[in-house]
This record gives C-alpha cells, sequence and structure tokens, in this order.
C-alpha cells in the first residue's frame, strides 16, 4: 500500500471509467470536444479531491446510519462552489457543459471514493487517491474527447490538424458517437487485457 | 390550460431529447439494469414515479423558498426591500430533497404494498444517485416551466426512460445468444446497441411540433 500506487491506481488498473464503469453520463456528455473535456475533468477532480479530504477528516464523528446524506452533503457543497466560480470566471465553459456542473452531484465516481475510500483512509492517503482518481477520470475523458473532436471535427484543441479535403465524421460529435466511441475503446481495453492474460 | 403544449413537451422529452439517448442521464442503470427485461420493467416504473414526485417538489421549493420572486415565501414573511436570492442553493436543496424523497417512498411502498416493494424495492435506493432524476428537476428550472409543464416533462421524461431501458433490454436477452467477440461481449457491446438506438432516435429531431 504505498503512496505511489495509492496515486496512479485511477490511471489505469482502476481507472473509474474504463474499469469500473463509474461516471458514465458526464463522460459520454462532455466528451465531444477536448476544451469540454479538460473542463470537466478539472471540476471534478477539484470536488473529488476537497471531499475526499473532508470525508476523511470527519469520518470517526460520522455515525454510520446517516453517513451517505452526510456525505452527499459535503459534495453537494464543493459542487456549488465550482458552479459559481466557474460561472464567474469561464462563462463560455459553464455554457458549454450546462446541467452537467451541478450534476457532478450524483457523479458516482465521487461518492463511490467516499464509501469506499475516504470514509475508511487517513486524511494524507484519501487527498493522494482523490488526486489520482480525479486524474484519471480526466485522462479517460481527454481520451474520448480526442478521438471525437479528431473523427468529427478533424481538429485537436479546436485547431485544425487535418487538410480541407478531410470530411468530418460528423455523428462522431452528435450523441451516437459518444455511445459508439466508448463500446469500442472499451473493447478495446478488454482485447488487451484478454492477451495479457493469455 | 394549453393541452397542446403539454403534448409537445412529452413528445419532445419522450422522442427528441430523450433523456438516455440524447442528454445522456441516467446511463449507469440504463447499462446496469438492462439484462432482463423484467427488472427492467421494475426499474423503469420506479424511476418514473420517483421522476414525477422529484419534479413536483423541486419545482414548489425553488419556486416558493428559493427564486428571487414576489411570491418567495421568506420575503412574504419577512418582508424586506428586495426578495432573497437563495439559488445558490438550488443543488445542495435539490439533492438533499431527492435524497429522502426516495427514503420516504421506499418507506410508504414497504408498509402499503409489501408485493410492490418486492418489485420495485432493490432499485428505490439506486435512484438517489440515478443522474436523470436531478437533471430532469434542473432541466425544469433552465426552461422556465410552469408548475403543470413541470409535472408532465416528469412524467414524460419517466416514460422515455423506461421505453429506452425496455427497448436496450429485449435486444440483450437475445444478444446472450449471439456470437460476440470475446473482447466486446458485455457492456462494450451494450454501447454499441445504444449507439445504434441514438442514431435511430436521432431520426425524430426532424420532426417539427407546434408552431
Amino acid at each position: 500500500m504505498s503512496v505511489v500506487h495509492e496515486f496512479t491506481k485511477g490511471f489505469y488498473k482502476q481507472n473509474p471509467v474504463f474499469k469500473q464503469a463509474l461516471g458514465l453520463c458526464p463522460t459520454l456528455a462532455v466528451s465531444n470536444s477536448v476544451e469540454s473535456a479538460l473542463g470537466m475533468g478539472a471540476a471534478a477532480t477539484f470536488v473529488l479531491l476537497c471531499s475526499n479530504f473532508i470525508i476523511s477528516l470527519i469520518r470517526k464523528i460520522v455515525p454510520a446510519k446517516i453517513r451517505i446524506p452526510i456525505y452527499i452533503v459535503v459534495i453537494a457543497t464543493f459542487v456549488t462552489i465550482v458552479d459559481l466560480a466557474m460561472a464567474g470566471f469561464l462563462p463560455a465553459l459553464h455554457k458549454t457543459l450546462g446541467i452537467f456542473v451541478p450534476l457532478i452531484v450524483v457523479n458516482c465516481i465521487i461518492l463511490g471514493r467516499a464509501e469506499a475510500y475516504a470514509g475508511k483512509n487517513n486524511v494524507g492517503l484519501s487527498i493522494v487517491d482523490g488526486l489520482g482518481m480525479g486524474l484519471g477520470f480526466t485522462c479517460a475523458l481527454l481520451l474520448l474527447g480526442a478521438i471525437r473532436e479528431f473523427l468529427g471535427n478533424g481538429s485537436l484543441l479546436g485547431i485544425p490538424i487535418l487538410s480541407a479535403n478531410f470530411e468530418p465524421v460528423l455523428i462522431m460529435i452528435l450523441p451516437p458517437g459518444a455511445f459508439l466511441t466508448i463500446g469500442f475503446v472499451l473493447g478495446f481495453f478488454n482485447w488487451l487485457e484478454n492477451r495479457r492474460a493469455k | 390550460m394549453d393541452l397542446q403544449n403539454l403534448f409537445v413537451i412529452s413528445i419532445g422529452v419522450i422522442f427528441i431529447n430523450n433523456l438516455v439517448f440524447a442528454r445522456f442521464l441516467g446511463i449507469c442503470p440504463y447499462i446496469g439494469v438492462s439484462k432482463q427485461l423484467d427488472s427492467a420493467i421494475g426499474m423503469g416504473a420506479a424511476v418514473t414515479f420517483v421522476l414525477t414526485l422529484a419534479s413536483t417538489v423541486t419545482w414548489l421549493i425553488y419556486t416558493y423558498l428559493l427564486a428571487p420572486t414576489e411570491s418567495n415565501i421568506f420575503f412574504r414573511l419577512f418582508g424586506g426591500t428586495t426578495p432573497p436570492d437563495l439559488t445558490f442553493l438550488k443543488t445542495i436543496s435539490f439533492i438533499l430533497v431527492i435524497a429522502s424523497l426516495v427514503q420516504f417512498v421506499e418507506m410508504v411502498i414497504q408498509k402499503s404494498s409489501p408485493a410492490l416493494y418486492k418489485s420495485l424495492g432493490i432499485y428505490l435506493p439506486l435512484i438517489t444517485t440515478n443522474c436523470a432524476i436531478l437533471g430532469a428537476a434542473l432541466l425544469n428550472i433552465d426552461e422556465g416551466f410552469t408548475f403543470i409543464e413541470s409535472v408532465v416533462h416528469g412524467i414524460a421524461a419517466g416514460i422515455g426512460f423506461t421505453i429506452a431501458l425496455l427497448l436496450m433490454a429485449g435486444i440483450r436477452e437475445k444478444l446472450e445468444m449471439a456470437p460476440i467477440p470475446e473482447a466486446m461481449k458485455g457492456i462494450p457491446i451494450a454501447f454499441i446497441m445504444a449507439g445504434l438506438m441514438a442514431i435511430a432516435f436521432l431520426g425524430f429531431s426532424g420532426l417539427k411540433l407546434g408552431n
């Protein structure tokens, strides 16, 4: 149980999106461009880090029976902070992400980490875990966002990459593209895993 | 009462802006509970029920407790020069209301109808973290719906979710028998199916409703 392992497990071995199939709604909804993927990843990482910190601090005084409502209130507080800060400083991004900013509250990754990790471990490890999981989530969003923006718009971060002759596959930035992309990416990871097992 | 308007809202949220296919709300239960047809029916019914209640209650709370309008209860009780703007409490109050509503519904069903509790019971706790509920409640506010419109939107959103869940469960029962590549079995193929169904639902976006 080294600190390094706690940090790196979120990236591949226990990646919240690809390995645990958590937090799928925001993953699918905001991965239509690299920019919104980055914004959502940063917001969720912040909430995850702060809620893990507070929950591991109060874990000994929270009665077991009502822990879930308490966790939700802690998470909702940080989500409100992110929501208001983003509306103030990055209004364009806030508009693109829309209702998915308040919906970070019901992102199962955050409550899942609170329940499975921060409620049982000390403050230091919980912060490392929150940061690792948050960055793992961001990486998953970026991977999907990059694939979809590249195929659907021929660009990355809004900068055109392919020549003008490239006909963008419009379906990739529309809702169905999200389902198809994550299906194939998950299949690819399963295939890698199966090959390694052999 | 403008019936045509309500009809447009319902058709819009069932087919054109379906919660699952167009707005990506409630994906986790959608993938998780769509393996069998009968559990899909239970989940769909539970979600529709809670969605309707949650839309009703959150609209009332937002309009009479949080929004800075003349009808704000705090403004009426305590007076003052301008109505208080408590809209920043929206996220926290909505999620608390939904969580306690789910608990309450669970208790009522358990007492009044044990048979229904047996079939719905296991799905109810899952609903608190179903983003379809909070999502629909927030959409009601964002779209500026009236009370009746919010209730109808809640019911129709639940029906749309149920339709998507049932379609998926029907297909996945058949997929069990199909020869699928080893790596694509389970969740990956479910997402591909959802993608194909979303393409089909995209066809509805050409519908012109109302004026």
